[in-house]
């Protein structure tokens, strides 16, 4: 392969306070490659690509696009050069159209008016051009994560972009988006266009990209072809040691009833059905997993059962107490833990330091909160803790956690519902956004919990993960519980049938 | 991973944790004043005056003399109540337009404890008691009027802004009614809207005698202190600050968002009574229609400029009053109308909410945060 060198990093360092995220790297992407980048949580792959998008300045080291010095001084520059990112999230405004969102900062304008039609027009061409299958006119608000992602990306190619920057595109898509995402990406690459990709699906990584850099701490580990490497070269490679990718763990033994489900209904945001009569039961000592592709009320199930949204019809019972409609307060206060989907939305308090968000559920407390007032000192023994035993990366317990990388975010979270006494633990995407090292943690710590008697009902998208952990496994689709069997009496292939809506005989 | 922080000792650490952010809010705030003395001086120049001379007698007017130094505290107590009601109710997350009713309500109650409660109660009570009582019942008043709007937004989602609105309104004309009607001074000889003196036993006195400078001032700089500690080391303080910062979040932490709205907005409501309630039983000893010249809007610009820490408040509360009480001074020495103070209020409240023109100006470079993309799983 000799294709042209496209982007260029050379002896890229870039220090934080407390921290070296970038230390002397060297990156380039070529003419028409899909490049991935792996790499722990906080080891500085967004960093960097904040760097050649012009958002961050580098301390020191060089960029060069298409053989040319360049030094982007936002990120304007960056998309002049033909670059584009797309961010996890989306910078799309929720009640504009899709074209209204892509001309959002290159206006087309008509005799001093906007030219919708002009706009629309040339989004129909690249949306076709590409099969990305976006249409102009809907309003981004009412589309799923994976089509405003495609949003992000035809606005990108709108503004010309020839180098794609798509950092962990693939943490909030179903298997199905991820696979549309994949074939888009290859169709891009077809035309000249090459792509960054960030992910910490190793799975991915081997089938969809021609080359994978892996960083650590910070540097460049090194650089590998797809064929000649396997997940667990690459997991090794990035966390330094060998990652055993499956959890060890016995035979659960289950105990009475902790949390009980009775014909639950609940409303989504809209106010239509998305829980359509669910029962269910979580004993002590055991891990009820429910599977099922994103969207069939499993965000609305968990927001139901801690107390975040109004029930319909139904009944929760936690711990013998009746908990049906109340406010997460009382909830939390029968023994509960709730990790949310959503870690930005609900998980924690961006401008806190870290040390606030590791207390967030229990501030009132002892011994957080001893007659109304806080205790620095017990939030400091708690915060060093937990930062110590959860290995989350943050050059002080007191920087505000929207400082942290998305990963040890998450770690955040993950420490604070875990570390106390609970009888409960309700766990969404439990892993999303984590490097194959942190989720060998904790899965570990979930078993731990498991085999110490907490009732464990998780909720992931993840295949892997859901049939790693759990001991019995529930099926939704569209709104119901469509199966419920022994994790140990079923395969894959079966879980994915009846995830894609197909009648299992025996239930 | 090791990090500076880390390694020095643990003194200079804490004193850096407390002193860094606080370098870090004041640069701004500082050079949009400066900034806006600078345009002050070019248009005092362009219309005929002459710069130094004004500021001089500005300066001196401010912070000249004792008596000087008093006024400014004078003028400052209120902007420091009523500065603290608004930075409080935005680190709820609330924006509380309604501090100027608020403080009007307060004012009529305190005057009503201050002057009829003896009667009411057909004995003298002693200044130890009957200021509390005033002061007391002058605070709650507002407590009341700002939990209305408060209760509005939480329980019907009407938005505090226009509820705000709505109750100065209120209670500037129910103010007007009670000074013209049932609470006006029956004295013969009073021609205005005004309520009768409270009683010798409501009235806080001067700190030194022969000065006007009062207590007042004393228990707003201490008011300061117990805002900074309510909202950064109690729990109540975790519950206002977090709804403020995140509501979802807040909801998600088992905090009763709704509850803490009525209760932010109350608290709010009750600093801008004390605002009120200062001015009637430590100043002019009786309630009159007008005295308050819109503390309750320069409170939104003393909280913006204090970026809204109560120890930022009480500083812009004082610049605000030096330069309200500097103002005669300098208009006599200079003859450029006190406008002009008005003018460089607006400009450092316009460098200061469009702090991109200060950044750009002195090449400060925004804080990197803020260009990180929120709501990133990537991070
Ligand atoms: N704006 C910032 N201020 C201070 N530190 C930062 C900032 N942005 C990143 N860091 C630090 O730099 C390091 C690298 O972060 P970065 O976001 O690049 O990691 P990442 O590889 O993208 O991780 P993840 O997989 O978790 O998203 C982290 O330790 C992080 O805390
Ligand atoms: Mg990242």
């Amino acid at each position: 392969m000799t294709a042209n060198i496209v982007l260029k990093a050379k002896g890229i360092t870039r220090q934080f306070p407390g921290v070296l995220a970038n230390d002397r790297v060297d990156f380039d992407l070529r003419e028409g490659e899909i490049h991935a980048l792996l790499g722990e949580n906080g080891a500085g792959k967004t960093t960097l690509m904040n760097i050649l998008y012009g958002l961050y300045r580098a301390d020191s080291g060089e960029v060069y696009r298409g053989g040319q010095r360049v030094a982007f001084h936002s990120p304007k520059d960056a998309i002049k050069r033909g670059i584009g990112m797309v961010h996890q999230h989306f910078m799309l405004v929720p009640v504009f159209t899709v074209s209204e969102n892509i001309m959002l900062g290159a206006e087309t304008t008509r005799r001093g008016t906007l030219d919708r039609k002009a706009v629309a027009a040339h989004v129909r061409e690249l949306s076709h051009q590409y099969g990305l299958d976006v249409d102009p006119l809907t309003v981004v608000g009412d589309l799923p994560v994976g089509i405003q992602q495609r949003v992000e990306i035809v606005k990108a190619l709108y503004r010309n972009a020839e180098i794609l920057i798509l950092d962990e595109p693939t943490a909030v898509l179903t298997p199905q988006e991820a696979e549309d995402l994949f074939r888009i990406m290859r169709e891009l690459t077809q035309r000249g266009v090459s792509i960054i990709f960030i992910t910490h699906k190793l799975k991915e990584v081997l089938t969809v990209a021609d080359r994978i850099t892996v960083m650590r701490a910070g540097k460049v580990v090194g650089t590998v072809q797809p064929q000649e490497t396997n997940e667990a070269k690459l997991a090794a490679m990035m966390v330094g040691r060998e990652v055993i990718l499956k959890v060890a763990k016995g035979e659960a033994s289950p105990g009475e009833n902790i949390l009980q489900v009775k014909d639950l209904q609940v409303d989504d945001r809209r106010g239509l059905e998305a829980v359509r009569g669910v029962s269910f039961h979580v004993r002590t000592g055991e891990v009820l997993g429910i599977a099922g592709v994103q969207g069939n009320g499993q965000t609305e199930l968990v927001e139901a059962l801690t107390g975040l949204r109004p029930i319909h019809a139904g009944k929760v019972l936690m711990n013998s107490h009746e908990v049906t409609g109340k406010p997460p307060r009382p909830i939390i206060e029968t023994g509960m833990a709730h990790i949310p989907e959503d870690r930005q939305r609900h998980g924690l308090v961006l401008s806190y330091p870290v040390a606030d968000n590791l207390m967030l559920c229990t501030y009132y407390l002892p011994p957080f909160g001893v007659r109304g007032v806080i205790q620095p000192r017990a939030v400091d023994v708690n915060a060093r803790k937990l930062v110590e035993n959860f290995d989350i990366r943050t050059p002080s317990p007191y920087v505000p956690t929207s400082k942290l990388s998305g990963g040890n975010q998450q770690k955040v979270i993950v420490a604070r519902e875990l570390s106390r006494p609970i009888k409960l633990l309700i766990a969404n995407q439990p892993t999303r956004g984590l490097d194959v090292g942190s989720i060998e943690y904790i899965h570990k710590e979930i078993i731990i919990m498991r085999d110490r008697g907490v009732a464990v009902l998780l909720v992931s998208a993840e295949l892997d993960e859901i049939m790693a952990l759990s001991d019995r496994i529930a099926v939704m689709y569209r709104g119901q519980i469509v199966a419920t069997v022994a994790a140990a009496e079923v395969t894959r292939e079966l879980l994915g049938l009846w995830m894609a809506g197909a009648t299992p005989d025996k239930v | 991973m090791q990090s500076s922080e880390e390694r020095t000792s643990p003194q200079t650490k804490s004193i850096m944790r407390f002193l860094r952010p606080t370098l870090n809010a004041l640069g701004v705030p500082l050079l949009a004043v400066l900034t806006a003395m600078i345009v002050g001086g070019l248009i005092i120049a362009f219309a005929g005056g002459d710069p130094f001379m004004a500021y001089i007698g500005l300066f001196q007017g401010a912070l000249g003399s004792p008596r000087a130094l008093s006024e400014t505290a004078v003028w400052a107590s209120p902007y420091i109540f009523a500065g603290l009601a608004v930075a409080l109710a935005f680190r709820g997350g609330l924006f509380n337009i309604g501090a100027e009713g608020q403080l009007a309500f307060g004012a009529v109650m305190a005057a009503l404890i201050g002057y009829a409660l003896p009667g009411w109660l057909h004995i003298d009570l002693p200044a130890f008691i009957h200021i509390p009582l005033a002061v007391g019942f002058g605070a709650l008043a507002g407590a009341l009027w700002a939990a209305i709007p408060g209760a509005l937004k939480a329980y019907t989602g009407g938005h505090e802004v226009i509820n705000t609105i709505m109750m100065n309104y209120i209670a500037l004309n129910l103010t007007s009614f009670l000074l013209n009607g049932p609470m006006r001074d029956p004295n013969p000889l009073n021609v205005i809207a005004r309520t009768p003196g409270i009683a010798e036993s409501a009235r806080i006195p001067p700190i030194f005698s022969g000065f006007r400078v009062h207590w007042g001032f004393i228990l707003a700089l201490l008011v300061a202190l117990a805002v900074w500690w309510l909202l950064w080391k109690t729990t109540l303080g975790f519950e206002i600050r977090t709804v403020g910062a995140n509501p979802d979040a807040a909801k998600y932490a088992g905090i009763d968002t709704k509850r803490t709205i009525v209760l932010t907005m109350a608290l709010s409501g009750l600093l801008a009574g004390l605002a009120g309630t200062i001015e009637v039983t430590a100043l002019n000893y009786r309630h009159e229609l007008g005295f308050s010249i819109g503390y309750g809007f320069d409170a939104i610009a003393i909280a913006l400029l204090g970026k809204t820490h109560p120890l930022g408040v009480v500083l812009a509360a004082l610049l605000f009053a030096a330069m309200r009480n500097g103002g005669t001074r300098m208009q006599f020495l200079t003859q450029i109308p006190v406008d002009i103070i008005s003018v460089i209020q607006a400009l450092i409240l316009l460098f200061v909410a469009a702090d991109a023109i200060i950044r750009y100006i002195y090449r400060i470079r925004a804080r990197e945060e803020r260009v990180v993309l929120t709501r990133g799983w990537g991070g």
